[in-house]
């Protein structure tokens, strides 16, 4: 795996090897120095084309913790993936003998276009591009998933909300089905399925009731109003009451059900308070699980370049 | 092939061990044993000398200086060892000391949990063939070998050495 771009090309074994990886990096964080030396002397990019704040930071620390060396880079203009600009950039952060660039871009397919245009030294791991991929953050789900439910082939899996616009929405699903999850249910109004929904192996319910019924997780996706122009929903407000998460709604779920959100919440939007700080919810755990996953895929993108195994995972 | 009596050179640790804990005065050790196989010696000296403490345990991967070219293996796990370690005295206990460099990439890792008071060195079997300055305080035996031949160590039930050629 030398470049890391989406859930789609891993196996059920790779996916479960960066998982074991993150686990055993869980127990850095419990040292006096929250350090191991895995990747000294190594140079990592934060490259942000779009804002960010948990990816980027735990990103940083992770990078930080494996005792790399960060540059963290926000190109705040709109620069399409075509541009020659792009690629000088590129050749100049090359120039200065990086090994990892790690990229969040608008623009679906952002992160397969360098990771063809860069040198072979480096690795590129795509941190989100457009509507296409977020496969740390589907990484990260899976984990924490696994730290409270062990076996996948048991789980009932609820994602609930803008599914349309959710890159997170797509590499879950990916990274469930290749796990082996028993169930995987999108709830969400038309207006944010995409077409063929279906066809990813997904049961489709628009009703909450339904939905929501005997689920082992539930993941509330963020209603992505900046990616919005015109009328996906009649209000935020008759939103909530048909699809936002409040407790008389997760009563519906089994009892030992988990909550999780990948962030920024709409507090009163897609979860209520009551629901978000409750004692279900693990959305703090996915943040904390954040570092140790993308410890294992910066580690695991390193050894395998300069060992020359490149199967372009 | 040749199998060794593990038994025999565990309670030979064991008992050689106790006796010098006791030179030094230490009498609460903390006993950490180095993934997978010293973790196993660890255990046998934790009911040798009848210690109460939890024991340590120390996976090395992420200090290894071969990282980049041995990759993350699949089996590598947590390393776990006490909260506050700062002023205990440490057991470092291993299965085989050979060139040396585990040992240095343990010494690391401990001190990134704090500063103990001191760490000693227990060690099975010490072979020949050092790449660093490291030693043993207690070993159960020391043998000379061929740079071709290895100490292999199955486990945990029951404990077995072999020389392989």
């Amino acid at each position: 795996m030398r470049h890391f771009l989406d859930i789609g090309r891993l196996n059920c074994k790779e996916l479960t090897h960066i998982l074991d990886t993150a686990k055993s990096f869980t127990s850095v964080e419990g040292q006096t120095v929250k350090k191991v030396p895995l990747l000294r002397g190594k140079t990592i990019v934060n490259l942000f084309f779009e804002p960010s704040t948990r990816t980027r930071t735990t990103f940083e620390l992770a990078a930080k913790r494996l005792s790399a060396d960060v540059l963290n880079i926000s190109v705040a203009t709109s620069a399409t993936v075509k541009g020659e600009s792009l690629l000088d950039t590129l050749f100049s952060l090359e120039a200065m003998n990086t090994d990892i660039f790690i990229v969040r871009h608008p623009e679906s397919g952002a992160a397969e276009f360098i990771a063809k245009h860069v040198a072979p030294h480096i690795s590129i791991i795509n941190a989100g591009d457009g509507r296409h991929a977020h496969p740390t953050q589907a990484l990260l789900d899976a984990f924490t998933i696994r730290e409270h439910h062990q076996d996948f082939s048991k789980l009932n899996i609820a994602i609930v909300g803008d599914i349309l616009h959710s890159r997170v929405a797509r590499s879950q699903i990916e990274a469930l089905n290749i796990l082996g999850t028993r169930e995987i249910r999108v709830i969400a109004p038309r207006t944010l399925l995409p077409a063929n929904i279906e066809q990813l192996g997904v049961q489709v319910f628009q009703d909450c009731t339904q939905g929501l019924r005997d689920v082992d997780v539930i993941i509330m996706l963020r209603l992505q109003k900046e990616r919005m122009q015109g009328a996906f929903i009649p209000s935020e407000h008759e939103y909530f009451q048909l699809y936002g998460l409040t407790p008389e709604r997760l009563a519906l779920a089994n009892p030992e059900a988990i909550v999780m959100h990948p962030g920024p919440i709409n507090r009163g939007v897609e979860i209520s308070s009551e629901v978000a700080d409750g004692p279900q919810s693990v959305i703090l755990q996915q943040v904390k699980y954040g570092i140790a996953v993308r410890m294992a895929i910066l580690s695991i993108a390193i050894s395998t370049g300069e060992r020359g195994v490149d199967h372009e995972t | 092939m040749t199998v060794l009596d593990a038994q025999q050179l565990i309670d030979k640790l064991g008992h050689d061990l106790g006796a010098f804990l006791d030179k030094r005065n230490i009498t609460e050790p903390l006993l950490v044993g180095v993934r997978t196989g010293g973790v196993w010696i660890a255990e046998q000296m934790q009911s040798i000398l009848k210690s109460k403490e939890e024991l340590g345990v120390l996976d090395i991967t992420f200090y290894r200086d071969d990282f980049s070219r041995a990759g993350i293996q699949p089996t590598v796990k947590p390393s776990h060892l006490p909260l506050n370690i700062t002023d205990r005295h440490i057991v470092l206990i291993d299965d085989v000391l050979y060139t040396g460099r585990t040992v240095r990439a343990a010494l690391n890792e401990i001190f990134d949990y704090g500063r103990p008071a001191s760490v000693s060195l227990a060690i099975l079997v010490e072979r020949n063939g050092r790449e660093l300055p490291v030693q043993a305080d207690v070993v159960g035996t020391r043998l000379s070998l061929d740079a071709a031949q290895h100490v292999q160590l199955s486990g945990p039930h029951p404990i077995v050495l072999e020389i392989v050629d």
